[in-house]
């Protein structure tokens, strides 16, 4: 039973995969948008690690930080991208009568959007590195790190899979895309949490992202802080959106 | 004499672009999901850099103490990125619907046709300004420049929004294709983003960097801009943001006006 319901998790993987490494024209611009935002932020912006407070020892592994959550994240909303034009042209339809468990297709594009996060952390570390970011974590802090990275890629692509479901169609791109671009710039992006100021203050203390956001700084920087609280964050929103995904899936079979 | 029929008298030619300029306009409020994002998402990125920049403005040599009164010019320039999108969709919808070439059957000028898709986006560029000026001043930018200094803003805003939407009506005439003309977005976010919109140039640390926002012309316009909201009249920054929008906007022009004629003759 279970062997089979992974089997149909693997072959939806391995499609989704598939398709995607063999269009240039979808894969590129979702590799270069995540390098873009950290050209643009580390490179523009490092005076901005001269103001007063601001106090972590390097802007590019500042900046690093929020590309590694937001490649992930929208690597998560990018697999939503494909779920509904799978829906939109009737490949959905037939996935669904072909598996035995249709959360098989679901946890397959997760398969799908994770193991396509590996190239991407691999291209933005690389260029990170060139560009001079130090490290100071350790290995096992690096790992609590690109977990965060994995986590709001899980809870991206389940809030994405459950807005595609319902509406199966890609005209329901940009309310997948949005969202979560939102909550990402609701988070402390350009300056530690301690030098906001005015209404994004408290948006920002109430954004679970920000959680994320600070632990994935402390662990790079060596020095963690708050794991308990971005893990627990990370994992509550994964339970809340997977409850959503479901619901998207049941819209899903009721349409047919 | 052969075709004199074919061909409209200069009077006529008002007549037309004030047709298709209504048309224009009327598309545009008829489709609050196309322009609503445009006129917001600005709006969105102000809120967002101004609270999470604001600790730039003790930078030393930082040329204001409100950080929203420094980054509120990006928001003119990102709004009149978006009218690219806007006039160059329009046209491509057109084109895709068969409407352009029922058009071309008719006595109708080319320069009438891109005068009226213009219309109403100069019209949608007067509105943003207008509104991101209140809400500027509302959360605290000062506008050094005064009334007089609001002509001003609203007549460089409006070469602005000629000049990008003639870069989307050239996608969206050699294309033929609103897809097409959508995936024009990300250059033009990255000609945003690389330019002075954060920082001024003088307080961008890296060389690479600086040097990309110095040989932006996207820079040179958002600092006009930005001059109105700080300095007041800075004659150097205003030349330079004019001569920039004027070239960008005649280029545009000239280049879209080619393409329709190639478009047209097919």
């Amino acid at each position: 039973m279970m062997a089979g319901y992974f089997a149909s998790a693997w072959a939806v993987s391995w499609r989704y995969l598939h398709n995607l490494y063999t269009k240039p024209a979808v894969f590129i611009p979702s590799l270069l948008f995540p390098l873009f935002f950290l050209a643009a932020f580390a490179g523009g912006l490092s005076a901005v690690s001269d103001a007063p407070g601001f106090n972590y020892y390097d802007f590019t592994a500042f900046q690093f930080c929020f590309v590694l959550i937001q490649a992930s994240a929208l690597a998560g909303v990018f697999a939503g991208f494909s779920i509904a034009s799978d829906f939109e042209l009737g490949m959905g339809r037939r996935m669904m009568l072909a598996t035995t468990h249709r959360s098989a297709i679901v946890v397959g594009y997760g398969f799908g959007a994770a193991l396509r996060l590996i190239v991407t952390w691999t291209v933005i570390t690389a260029v990170a590195l060139l560009a001079g970011m130090s490290v100071k974590g350790s290995g096992i802090d690096l790992v609590g790190m690109y977990s965060l990275g994995l986590l709001a890629n899980i809870a991206a692509l389940l809030f994405s899979s459950g807005i595609a479901l319902r509406f199966r169609s890609l005209q329901a791109g940009p309310l997948m895309q949005m969202p979560v671009f939102i909550t990402l710039f609701l988070a402390p992006v350009y300056v530690p949490q301690n030098l906001l100021t005015g209404w994004i203050e408290p948006a920002a203390s109430v954004n679970p992202v920000t959680a994320s956001m600070n632990a994935a700084r402390s662990l790079m920087a060596g020095d963690p802080s708050g794991i308990l609280l971005a893990y627990g964050a990370a994992f509550g929103l994964i339970v809340v959106m997977g409850f959503w995904a479901i619901g998207g899936l049941r819209s899903a079979e009721t349409a047919g | 004499m052969p075709g004199a029929a074919t061909l409209p008298s200069r009077s006529v030619l008002p007549i037309q672009v004030a047709a298709m300029a209504a048309r224009s306009v009327t598309r545009l409020l008829r489709q609050p999901a196309a322009i609503v994002p445009s006129v917001i998402f600005p709006l969105f990125l102000l809120a967002v850099n101004a609270g999470g920049l604001n600790s730039a403005v003790d930078i030393p040599g930082f040329p204001t103490d409100s950080y929203i009164t420094f980054a509120i010019a990006f928001t003119f320039i990102q709004a009149a990125i978006f009218s690219t999108m806007n006039a160059g969709q329009g046209l491509a919808q057109d084109i895709e619907n068969g409407f352009f070439s029922r058009l071309v059957l008719t006595p109708m000028r080319p320069s009438a046709l891109m005068a009226g898709q213009l219309a109403g986006l100069v019209l949608l560029g007067q509105f943003q300004a207008l509104l991101y000026l209140a809400v500027g001043l509302a959360a605290g930018a000062h506008f050094a420049a005064g009334i007089a200094g609001y002509f001003v803003l609203a007549l460089l805003v409006s070469i602005i929004s000629i000049g990008f939407g003639g870069l989307g009506l050239i996608m969206a005439i050699r294309t033929g294709s609103g897809e097409a003309v959508q995936g024009m977005f990300p250059i033009m976010f990255v000609l945003l983003f690389f330019s002075s919109m954060a920082l001024p140039r003088n307080l961008i640390e890296q060389d690479w960097y600086r040097f990309l926002a110095t040989i932006n012309p996207v820079s040179y316009l958002i600092e006009a801009i930005r001059s109105l909201f700080i300095t007041g009249w800075n004659g150097e920054a205003l030349a330079l943001g004019f001569g920039v929008a004027i070239v960008l906007a005649v280029l545009s022009i000239f280049f879209a006006a080619r393409s329709l004629k190639g478009r047209m003759l097919k």
